[in-house]
C-alpha cells in the first residue's frame, strides 16, 4: 500500500500531503524535509525509484511540482509512477491543463479528487471517467445547496441564522 | 471542462494575499492576523451560517497545510459535520482527516456523525463517511464499525461506489485491528467480488481480499481460480474491450497487478486445467512484451511492463516451471540494455530473485558481462548498488574470482555511500568461494588496501589475524596473553593460513605448543582448547594433539581444569566422528547481522511477514544463541539446561575463549569465581550465578573481545496462574494489569506484557540488562508445571528463547441494563453459579482505585443499577477456547468495618468461585 504522497514545488514548498498511515505531525515535517531534500538533489535522468528505510519513493516531475510517494516493498514501481500520472490527468481535466496555482487556490478539490481516486492507500477507482463523473456530482450538489440560498439572502428574506 | 466554481472567495482572497506577502514575516503577519479573525468569529456573539464556519475551516486547513500550528476550530468542523448540505459535511471531514489525532477528545462526536452518516439513505453521506474512516481509522472506530461494513459490502442493493469505499474503509480497519474484524458470513462472500461487473468494485476488492488471505489463506483458497480466470479475460481482451479501464492501451492494468499479487500469496494451484490457464496468461503477457509497443508514450510502456514486472514475480514466486523461469530472464536482460533508467534499475532487482532460482540461476549469469558493465557504467549510484546486489546473488563457485575481481576493481571507485556494504559482500564471497587460501587472503589483503576504513574488524581479523599472529608467535620470546590471543585465533581461523607452507597445520601446533610449557594454567587451559579445535580443523595432526593430551602431565595435572579438559578432548578426538567434532567446534560466526538490501529482496519472497517483535526476539536469540554457541564440551555439558532450583548449585568455570582477556581488562576470571562460589540459592529470586545476557535490552553489541561474561543466568517463569517462583503477590499484579515488572534486582530486569483476543492471549516476557556490560549465555527456560494445564489452556511456545506464548482465560467487559442485568442475575442464581464472599478490604477502600482495578480485571461497571451507589455492579465475559462465559458480580463495600461483600453469577460453576478469589486478592 502507498504510505504517503507529496506534492511540492521546485523551491521545496509543500503544496499537498496525504498520509495513509498515522504519523506525529514533527515525523510529517521531518519525513517531507528530509524527502524534499533528497528529491531535488537528484538529477534529470536519474532512477525514479529510491530505496528509503523499508520503503521506496517513487517520484515524478511536473513542470514545477513534483510529485513523490512512498510504496511498500511488495508494491509495484512502474504502477505507482502511472498512479502518479493518472492523478495528474484527473487535476489536467478538472481544472484544465493544471498548473501549481491550481492546486493551491483549490487544494480542498485536489483532496477531494485524490480520495475518489485512491483509498486508504489503495486504488480505488482507475477509470477517468468514474472519477471525474464523481467530482463533477459533488460539485452538482455545492450549487444545488447553496444557490438558492444566497438569492434569498440577497432577497433579505431569510436571515443567514441558524439552521 | 466544468468551470472550477470559486465558491469561497474570502479564502481565495486570503490566499492570494499570502502569495503576495514578499517575506516570511509579511506572510507569518498576515496569518495572525487572519487567526485572530477566526477566533472572533468563532467566539463572537453573532452566530455564524454554515458557509461561514466552513469558510473559515477551509482557512484553518490552509494555514494548517503551510506548517502552521492550529489549535482551535475543532469543535467548529465537527459542526459541520451535522450539516445537511454535502459539501459543508465534506469540508468537515477533510478538517478532521487531515487535522484531528486520534486521541482528541472530540473523536467520540466524530464517530456518533460518521454513525449517523454511514446509516444514512444518501449514498453520497454514507460514502463521505467511509472514506473519513479509511483514512483516520483507529481501533476505536475498528471496534465501532467493522461488523457494519460488511453489509454495505455485500449488500446487493449498495451502489457501486459505495462497495468501493467499503472495501477499502475495511481494509483500513482491519489493517488497524484485525481482531475487530469479524469473520463471518460476508468473508465468504467477498471473494466474489472478483467476478463483480464493475471493474472498479473488482480493483477495491482485491486489495481487501488479499489482506485477509495472508491472515487466513485457507479460507480465501476460492479467490486463486476466480482471480486467475478474471486475469485470463483481461490479458486476453483487446484493449478496446475494457473502456475506460484500459491505460494507454493496456487492458486494466491496475487490476492485472493485483490480481498476480494476490496469487503470489498462494502455491501453483494444484488443478491442471488452472494452473495451465494461469501459465498461458503469463505466457501471453511475455508475449506481449515483445510486440511493437502500441504507443511511444512511457505511459504505455510503464503500465505494460509493470504488468510484466509482476507477472515475473508471480513466476519466480511459483519457481517450478523452468521455461517460464528461462523466459522471463532472457526478457529482463533484454531491459537490462534499455535506455529508460527506471527498466534497467528494475530488470537488475528481479534478476536478483531469479538468481536465486536453481532453474534459473545459470540463465542469469549468461548476463554477468553486462552487468559487470552496468556496474561500470551507470551514472546513477541506486543502479549501480542494484548491479553490485546482482552479481552477489548470482556468484558462484565457477565465476566467484572474475565477480571478486570485479567488485574489487569497482571498490577502488565506488562511492562512499556504499563502500561498507560492498566490502561485506567482498569479503563474505570471498571466504565462501575461496578455493584456496592465497586468494582468499590476498583478496583480504587488497580489500584493507583499497577501502581500509569501511572494513571491518569482523572481516580482516579472520585472515589477518591469523597471519599476523603467527608471525608473533614466530618469535623467540612473547608474552603470555600473545600466546593466548594465539591460541584462540589459530584454532578459529588458522585453516586461512595453512595453504601457505610455511604455516603448515604441524607448523602451527608446533609452534604453539612450544610455548605450552612456559605458560600458567589459566593459558594451558586454553592451549588445550585450541588444540581440541585443530583436531577438528586438521585432521592430519589428530595423532600428535592426542599423544599431548594424554601424557600424564596434562591427564593427570593437579590442576583440576586442565585434568578435566585434557580428558574430555582426548575422549572426543578419540571417539568422535568428523561430523561431531565439525558441529561441537564449529568456527565462530562469521559476521555480524547486518540488514543487507539484498538479503531484504531476498525475504521479502518468503510470505512469512514478522511483525517488530518476532524480529527482534530472533535477533536476541540468534544473538544468545552466538554467545552460547559450544566451543568447548564443557559447555555442551553444563550449557543450556540449567534449572532454577538446581542451578545455586552450578559452578561456572568455563571463563573460555570469549572471555578470553585480549588487553587482560575482561572480569572473565571474577564472573567465573563467582559462579563456582555457588552463589546463593535463593529460590525467590531464582536468579543465579553472576550475569545476564544480552536479551533484547539494546546494550547488547558482543564482539570478541568485550564478550566479558562467561555468566550464565537463569529465570524460571511459569505459565500463568501457576507460576510459584517469583511470588504470588507478583503474579497477582497482573489479575487487573496487563504489563509490569515481575522481578528485579540490580542486574536484571524482568518484565511482562500481556494482550489477550478473545480466547488467547500473549505473554511476552522482556528481560533487561541493567548492567553496563553485556550478558553472554543467556537462556530462558519456560516451564510448564502439569500437562493438564498445557492442555487446558492450549500453551503455545513460540520458537523463540525469550517469547512465551499462551492462551489464558481473559475477561471481557459488556454492557447492560438494569433490567437484563436482574433478569440475568437471576437466571444465574442456582448455588453453584453463584459464589459470596465477605473478606476484609486489603487495600485502603477508595472507590476509584477499586474501579480502576475491576476494569483492569476485565469487567464492565455499570451505574445506576444498584440503588447503593457506593455498590459496584458490573459483568463480563470470560472467553475460552470452548465457549464463552457470561458472569455479573457485585462488591459491596462496608466502609466501617473494612470489608467487602462480594458476590459473583456466572453460567459455569466453578468459575463463580475463581473469579471470587482472584478478585479478592485484589481489593
Amino acid at each position: 500500500m502507498m504510505h504517503f504522497m507529496l506534492l511540492f514545488s521546485r523551491q521545496g514548498k509543500l503544496r499537498l500531503q496525504k498520509w495513509y498511515m498515522a504519523h506525529s505531525e514533527k515525523m510529517k515535517k521531518k519525513i517531507t524535509r528530509d524527502l524534499v531534500t533528497m528529491i531535488l538533489a537528484r538529477k534529470p535522468k536519474m532512477c525514479a525509484f529510491i530505496e528509503w528505510k523499508d520503503l521506496k519513493i517513487v517520484y515524478k516531475r511536473y513542470a514545477s511540482l513534483y510529485f513523490c510517494c512512498a510504496i511498500e516493498q511488495s508494491d509495484n514501481e512502474l504502477l505507482c509512477l502511472e498512479i502518479i500520472h493518472r492523478y495528474v490527468e484527473l487535476l489536467d481535466q478538472y481544472f484544465g491543463s493544471v498548473c501549481e496555482l491550481d492546486i493551491i487556490f483549490n487544494f480542498e478539490k485536489a483532496y477531494f479528487m485524490l480520495d475518489e481516486f485512491m483509498l486508504g492507500g489503495e486504488v480505488q477507482e482507475t477509470s477517468k471517467k468514474n472519477v471525474l463523473k464523481a467530482i463533477a456530482a459533488q460539485d452538482l450538489l455545492q450549487e444545488e445547496c447553496e444557490e438558492p440560498k444566497s438569492l434569498l439572502e440577497e432577497l433579505g428574506i431569510v436571515s443567514t441564522g441558524v439552521a | 471542462m466544468p468551470a472550477v466554481k470559486d465558491s469561497m472567495r474570502g479564502l481565495a482572497v486570503f490566499i492570494s494575499d499570502i502569495r503576495n506577502c514578499k517575506s516570511k514575516e509579511a506572510e507569518e503577519k498576515r496569518i495572525n492576523k487572519e487567526l485572530a479573525n477566526i477566533r472572533s468569529k468563532f467566539k463572537g456573539d453573532k452566530a455564524l451560517d454554515g458557509y461561514q464556519k466552513k469558510k473559515y475551516v477551509c482557512k484553518l486547513l490552509f494555514i494548517f497545510l503551510l506548517g502552521n500550528d492550529i489549535d482551535f476550530g475543532h469543535m467548529e468542523a465537527v459542526n459541520l459535520l451535522n450539516s445537511n448540505k454535502y459539501t459543508e459535511k465534506q469540508i468537515g471531514y477533510l478538517f478532521i482527516s487531515v487535522l484531528i489525532s486520534e486521541n482528541n477528545e472530540l473523536m467520540r462526536l466524530v464517530q456518533q456523525n460518521l454513525k449517523n452518516d454511514l446509516a444514512s439513505r444518501n449514498p453520497v453521506h454514507v460514502n463521505l463517511a467511509l472514506e473519513c474512516i479509511a483514512n483516520i481509522g483507529s481501533k476505536e472506530m475498528a471496534e465501532m464499525f467493522a461488523p457494519e461494513i460488511p453489509k454495505l459490502l455485500v449488500m446487493g442493493d449498495a451502489g457501486d461506489t459505495v462497495k468501493q469505499s467499503a472495501a477499502l474503509c475495511l481494509l483500513k480497519l482491519f489493517r488497524t485491528a484485525p481482531e475487530m474484524v469479524p469473520i463471518g458470513d460476508w468473508t465468504s462472500r467477498v471473494i466474489h467480488l472478483l467476478n463483480d461487473q464493475h471493474m472498479g468494485v473488482v480493483t477495491a476488492a482485491v486489495s481487501l481480499i488479499e489482506a485477509l488471505v495472508k491472515r487466513n489463506p485457507d479460507d480465501f483458497k476460492g479467490c486463486v481460480s476466480l482471480s486467475i480466470s478474471r486475469l485470463a479475460r483481461i490479458v486476453t481482451s483487446s484493449y478496446t474491450d475494457l473502456q475506460d479501464y484500459t491505460y494507454y492501451f493496456v487492458p486494466a492494468p491496475w487490476l492485472s497487478v493485483k490480481l498476480l499479487r494476490l496469487l503470489q500469496n498462494y502455491p501453483p494451484p494444484e488443478d491442471t486445467t488452472v494452473r495451465n490457464r494461469l501459465a498461458e496468461c503469463l505466457e501471453t503477457i511475455l508475449n506481449k512484451a515483445v510486440e511493437p509497443p502500441k504507443s511511444k508514450k512511457v505511459q504505455h510502456s510503464n503500465a505494460k511492463n509493470a504488468v510484466l514486472f509482476e507477472a515475473i514475480s508471480l513466476i519466480i514466486h511459483m519457481d517450478s516451471d523452468p521455461s517460464l523461469l528461462v523466459r522471463a530472464c532472457s526478457q529482463l536482460g533484454q531491459f537490462l540494455s534499455n535506455r529508460e533508467t527506471n527498466l534497467r534499475y528494475l530488470a537488475l532487482e528481479s534478476m536478483c530473485l531469479l538468481a536465486t532460482s536453481e532453474f534459473s540461476h545459470d540463465a542469469v549469469k549468461r548476463h554477468q558481462e553486462t552487468v559487470v558493465t552496468a556496474l561500470k557504467s551507470e551514472r546513477d549510484v541506486s543502479v549501480r548498488q542494484r548491479a553490485v546486489d546482482l552479481l552477489y546473488a548470482m556468484c558462484d563457485r565457477s565465476n566467484a574470482e572474475e565477480i571478486v575481481g570485479e567488485m574489487l576493481t569497482y571498490l577502488e571507485t565506488a562511492d562512499y555511500s556504499i563502500r561498507g556494504e560492498l566490502v561485506l559482500k567482498i569479503a563474505i564471497l570471498a571466504e565462501k568461494y575461496a578455493s584456496d587460501y592465497t586468494w582468499y587472503v590476498d583478496t583480504i589483503l587488497n580489500l584493507i588496501r583499497l577501502a581500509g576504513d569501511f572494513v571491518s574488524e569482523e572481516v580482516w581479523y579472520r585472515a589477518y589475524a591469523a597471519k599476523t599472529v603467527f608471525e608473533a608467535l614466530e618469535a623467540p620470546a612473547c608474552h603470555e596473553n600473545m600466546v593466548k590471543v594465539g591460541g584462540y585465533i589459530l584454532g578459529e581461523f588458522g585453516n586461512l593460513i595453512a595453504g601457505d607452507a610455511r604455516s603448515s597445520p604441524s607448523t602451527q601446533f608446533q609452534l604453539l605448543h612450544g610455548k605450552f610449557h612456559l605458560c600458567s594454567p589459566p593459558t594451558r587451559a586454553l592451549l588445550l582448547s585450541a588444540y581440541i579445535k585443530l583436531v577438528n580443523l586438521f585432521p592430519e595432526i589428530r595423532e600428535d594433539i592426542i599423544a599431548v593430551l594424554e601424557s600424564d602431565a596434562n591427564l593427570r595435572n593437579s590442576n583440576v581444569e586442565i585434568q578435566q579438559r585434557a580428558s574430555e578432548y582426548l575422549s572426543l578426538a578419540r571417539n568422535s566422528t568428523q561430523d561431531v567434532l565439525a558441529t561441537v567446534l564449529e568456527e565462530m560466526p562469521p559476521f555480524p547481522e547486518r540488514e543487507s538490501s539484498i538479503l531484504a529482496q531476498l525475504r521479502k519472497k518468503k510470505p512469512a511477514v514478522e511483525d517488530a517483535i518476532r524480529v527482534r526476539a530472533r535477533k536476541a536469540a540468534a544473538e544468545a544463541g552466538r554467545q552460547l554457541r559450544p566451543h568447548l564440551p564443557l559447555a555442551v555439558a553444563r550449557g543450556v539446561k540449567l534449572q532454577g532450583d538446581i542451578a545455586g548449585a552450578e559452578s561456572n568455570t568455563d571463563s573460555d575463549l570469549l572471555g578470553l582477556d585480549f588487553g587482560g581488562s575482561a572480569p572473565a576470571a571474577a564472573a567465573g569465581g563467582g559462579g563456582a562460589g555457588g552463589g546463593s540459592v535463593d529460590l525467590l529470586s531464582s536468579i543465579l550465578d553472576v550475569g545476564v545476557s544480552s536479551s533484547s535490552s539494546s546494550s547488547a553489541a558482543p564482539s570478541a573481545a568485550s564478550g566479558a561474561s562467561a555468566q550464565r543466568k537463569t529465570v524460571v517463569v511459569g505459565a500463568g496462574a501457576s507460576g510459584s517462583i517469583v511470588g504470588e503477590e507478583n503474579w497477582h499484579k497482573f489479575v487487573c494489569k496487563n504489563s509490569g515488572v515481575l522481578y528485579e534486582n540490580d542486574i536484571l530486569q524482568v518484565g511482562v506484557k500481556c494482550d489477550y483476543q478473545q480466547s488467547s492471549g500473549r505473554i511476552v516476557v522482556y528481560y533487561g540488562n541493567k548492567t553496563p556490560a553485556p550478558l553472554a549465555q543467556f537462556a530462558s527456560v519456560i516451564n510448564l508445571p502439569d500437562s493438564s494445564l498445557t492442555n487446558q489452556l492450549g500453551i503455545q511456545v513460540k520458537p523463540v528463547g525469550d517469547r512465551v506464548g499462551a492462551s489464558e482465560q481473559v475477561n471481557e467487559s459488556s454492557e447492560m441494563d438494569s433490567a437484563t442485568f436482574f433478569q440475568h442475575w437471576k437466571q444465574l442464581s442456582q448455588p453453584e453459579q453463584e459464589c459470596q464472599k465477605i473478606f476484609q478490604a486489603k487495600f485502603p477502600m477508595d472507590a476509584e482505585t477499586t474501579k480502576t482495578k475491576i476494569l483492569g480485571f476485565g469487567f464492565s461497571l455499570l451505574s445506576n443499577i444498584d440503588s447503593n451507589p457506593a455498590n459496584f455492579v458490573g459483568a463480563g465475559i470470560v472467553q475460552t477456547k470452548s465457549g464463552n462465559i457470561g458472569s455479573l458480580f457485585r462488591l459491596e463495600p462496608n466502609q466501617q468495618a473494612q470489608m467487602y461483600r462480594l458476590t459473583v453469577h456466572s453460567i459455569k460453576p466453578g468459575v463463580s468461585k475463581r473469579l471470587c478469589e482472584l478478585l479478592e486478592t485484589q481489593i
